[in-house]
């Protein structure tokens, strides 16, 4: 069968170097952005005793240094920086916690070199990990639990948003016996726990003992990177970096585990998710692509459009775990249809009911998606920075060409090895 | 006539020609992106509900315009949302209080794409029967919309800052207000507005303008002139200071706190200057490098999901705000009256001013990133008859007394209003341990 797609992706072929040990940088030079990105980030095992303090780490590192010892004065810093913008960042990808800074600053090209904001943007991150504001060889009290009340605050409000509650609610019960079950903030009662003692040992044992990930898009050469980087990294402690565990995979039970719990909303929320046997990852993308994970999607059509079975569908497929999982919002008594018609679906793609424009579409929207990665210096941070946590070193291009060559059968040998395993589902309605 | 305009101090030029038919086309050259962007914008939103056109006067059910954006997906053909789709691209539509506009994206077949976009704007096609069927999307819609607590608050605050007012029409409309919308009304809507010198074609990305401006000439055809009035109720501000609190399924207070920014209403022109002013002082402020955030995060007060700004709706017709989650919505309003008392009446430190300055220009040069704000910024700037890209010399003619006079006779002289949701007693959640 012969797709018209064109394969050609990204015009910009990152370096990637190791510029000290377990220290990787991913430079990629581009001139058409306004902006350049800096991202360090520690690479460590998601495990459930540690989550909450890795989580928690960055929010407190970014309240003072010892040169900017308090948020007015990193605030201050960061406006005499034209605008840098940084942020904390904690993510779960596949088995690993990524959690560090990102800071963007208007693009040296664009100000005239002397600003110099990559040199100061770097020396600031590198203070920022390096150098935290402390007393006694500890951090600084008032800052470690006004950071762990936010954060608090922060895990209680993932209930708002009742569309990704239900499919962290769907995740913990899922992977429960897996490391994948642990939310990327950890949970309340492991937050309380920490101090400012404990929370610096964790610290001193994350920074020598982690692979460190430094990201730049921008246009400064390489070279001029790695100085910056260097120079702010330099007294990066570095003791024995032990591997990333493998990532578990698991199969379904038996017989699917079905949960139900009510909360007074509009909306009902209906999440499932699936276990995938198959190894053949890039089929596997395409048979979600075509079953939920567009707006040319199976789901989308049949059952949002032309069933009007719900608000919302959508499926996703979590590669590093060989995981599928669904959600839709929907009303209280349609679960049963919902499923139903799900199931229907997707038993049509097990049985090559497929359109030769569907998969001309699954595959276009994928290899458009990676083309365009390049054009976003965020997305292409989040890219390699996801690849390095779960231990694949595959090219957007490469990953487009494996696409491309997905066949029919394939999908469907593929498709057929995917079992259900949990289904959650948030009903709305007033409980009282 | 093509004009060319360079803006040297962004790194970019534009391109802009005003069709036959009237229609304004803009092309951004982003030389080294995959990605290919247009922006179809009609300069009719939620607001628009009360109008004449050629002699007649209209009064439509609110939501009207959101309706319709739904509808003009709708081909004689099938819908335009699929043809695009399986082209590759990715588009969308949204509707505001002012504008509707419908976008792609894509990296390639640009062109077919583009036409496709701009045929199924311009050319209605309604059937009573698909237009009652989408009453219950929309419907679903709406519910779905009074679950998200933002939009809660935010409409409970924009009721108290404009009562009775065009601008508090929820764009959506109501389950009640649609039902009474039919193709016919539809149709005469897509006429009144969906006229080419109504709308605004901006195209980002590494494309050729030729192509572009052939394509748009070729499909968007010139009308017959017809005569349209808009009617806005803005109505007059409240005299003294209103809160209104609901309850809802948050983990605690979520908050909007807004001041009505009484300016001279004009009818058609934005001043990027005024609005840079009043984003500018939201900032020096209460933003988050502020004295002011600081002091209310370190007390607790607010968390990172606190933001503040300016708002500007109409020319004339502006608001500045401040939300997020507080254990105390009340303990922040009176910080922020009072610190704009201060800076309104005291001297404010210079290299303080100064820094704001430099970092609000940062931030916008770095927003030029996206190709959303960019058309977003030409489309203004084409409805309300400003430069938006002039942004480096608007902002370097803003001085500190500028700002403080602006904190002085608008966010000090007008009554705020203060919107709450407190969370439900089942999801309070304890403190302590």
């Amino acid at each position: 069968m012969n797709f018209c797609v064109e394969t050609e992706v990204m015009t910009v072929t990152p370096e990637l170097k190791e510029i000290m040990p377990e220290v990787y940088l991913t430079c990629c030079e581009d001139h058409k952005f306004k902006t350049g990105l800096l991202s360090a980030q520690i690479i460590t095992p998601l495990q459930r005793d540690t989550a909450s303090a890795c989580a928690l780490l960055p929010s407190v590192l970014q309240r003072g240094t010892v040169r900017y010892p308090d948020m007015e004065q990193i605030g201050a810093v960061l406006d005499e920086m034209y605008g840098a913008g940084l942020k904390v960042m904690v993510r779960k990808r596949g088995e690993a916690l990524c959690v560090g800074f990102g800071i963007d600053f208007v693009d040296d090209a664009l100000l005239g070199r002397q600003e110099k904001l990559l040199e100061r943007c770097a020396a600031f991150l590198g203070e920022l990990f390096l150098q935290p504001v402390t007393r006694g060889g500890r951090f600084l009290n008032e800052y470690v639990e006004s950071e762990k009340e936010n954060l608090i605050h922060a895990i209680a409000g993932l209930r708002n948003d009742k569309r990704e509650w239900a499919d962290l609610r769907l995740i913990r019960e899922m992977c429960r016996e897996e490391p994948y079950g642990v939310d990327r903030w950890g949970d309340e009662a492991s937050v309380r726990k920490l101090n400012r003692r404990t929370l610096y040992e964790e610290y001193r044992r994350l920074l020598g003992g982690s692979r460190m990930e430094l990201f730049y898009s921008g246009s400064a050469p390489v070279q001029t990177v790695e100085d910056a980087v260097r120079d702010a990294f330099a007294p990066l402690p570095r003791g024995a970096v032990p591997p990333l565990p493998p990532i578990v995979r698991r199969s379904a039970p038996e017989e699917p585990r079905y949960l139900t719990e009510t909360m007074d909303v509009e909306q009902s929320r209906l999440a499932a998710g699936f276990r995938c046997e198959s190894r053949d990852t890039p089929a596997l993308v395409i048979a979600n692509l075509l079953f939920g994970g567009s707006g040319n999607s199976k789901l989308f059509r049949n059952v949002r459009e032309e069933k009007s079975l719900c608000y919302y569908i959508s499926s996703a497929f979590v590669r590093s775990k060989s995981i599928m999982t669904l959600c839709a919002g929907i009303d209280s008594d349609a679960k049963d249809r919902v499923l139903d018609a799900a199931a229907g679906e997707w038993a049509a793609i097990c049985r090559g009911e497929i359109e030769d424009w569907e998969m001309t579409a699954a595959k276009k929207g994928a290899v458009s998606y990676l083309r365009s990665l390049g054009d976003s210096q965020g997305a292409t941070e989040n890219y390699y920075i996801g690849q390095a946590a779960t231990g694949l070193s595959e090219k957007p291009e490469e990953l487009a060409q494996s696409l491309l060559e997905v066949s029919q059968e394939r999908v469907m040998a593929a498709a057929e090895t995917v079992k259900l395993d949990t289904v959650y589902f948030l009903q709305g309605g007033d409980p009282q | 006539m093509t004009e060319r305009i360079s803006y040297p101090r962004l790194g970019e030029e534009v391109t802009r020609r005003v069709l036959p038919s009237g229609l304004p086309v803009y092309v951004v050259r982003k030389p080294g992106f995959s990605r290919k962007y247009a922006l179809f914008a009609v300069h009719y939103g939620g607001m628009d509900v009360s109008y004449e056109h050629e002699g007649r006067s209209f009064t439509m059910p609110a939501g009207i315009a959101h309706y319709l954006e739904h509808k003009t997906f709708d081909t004689a053909d099938g819908n335009a949302m699929q043809t695009l789709a399986q082209n590759g691209a990715e588009p969308n539509a949204f509707t505001s209080n002012s504008i509707t506009a419908y976008y792609f994206d894509c990296t390639d077949r640009f062109i077919e794409n583009l036409r496709e976009l701009l045929s199924f704007v311009t050319v209605p096609y309604f059937t009573g029967a698909s237009v009652e069927k989408e009453q219950g999307i929309i419907a679903r819609e709406i519910r779905m919309i009074e679950d998200s607590p933002d939009w809660i608050v935010y409409r409970n605050m924009m009721r108290l800052l404009y009562p009775d007012s065009s601008v508090s029409i929820p764009v959506a409309g109501s389950e009640e207000s649609i039902r009474t919308i039919t193709a016919e009304t539809l149709y005469a809507c897509h006429r009144a507005f969906y006229r080419p010198d109504n709308m605004c074609l901006v195209v980002v990305g590494d494309v050729e303008e030729s192509e572009v401006f052939a394509a748009a000439e070729e499909i968007v055809v010139p009308q017959a002139k017809s005569k349209l009035r808009r009617r806005y109720e803005i109505g007059a501000p409240a005299q003294k200071f209103q809160r209104v609190s609901c309850t809802g399924e948050v983990s605690r207070p979520q908050f909007l706190l807004g001041v009505r920014v009484s300016g001279e209403t004009c009818e058609t022109r934005i001043s990027l200057r005024e609005s840079l002013i009043g984003s500018i002082a939201a900032e020096l402020l209460m933003g988050q490098t502020s004295p002011l955030y600081h002091r209310l995060y370190d007390a607790g007060l607010i968390d990172e999901s606190f933001e503040c700004g300016y708002e500007e709706i109409l020319p004339g017709t502006a608001y500045v705000y401040a939300g997020g989650e507080s254990s105390d919505p009340e303990a922040v309003r009176r910080a922020v009256e009072e610190e704009a008392y201060r800076m309104g009446t005291e001297s404010v430190d210079g290299a303080y001013f100064r820094r704001i300055h430099r970092a609000m220009f940062g931030i916008m040069l770095k927003d030029l990133n996206s190709f959303e704000d960019i058309a977003l910024d030409l489309v203004d700037g084409c409805f309300y008859g400003y430069d938006a890209l002039q942004i480096p010399e608007a902002f370097d003619a803003i001085t500190l007394q500028d700002v403080q006079a602006f904190i002085h006779d608008h966010i000090c002289q007008a009554p705020s209003v203060l919107s709450v949701m407190e969370p439900k007693e089942e999801t309070i959640y304890e403190d302590h341990d």
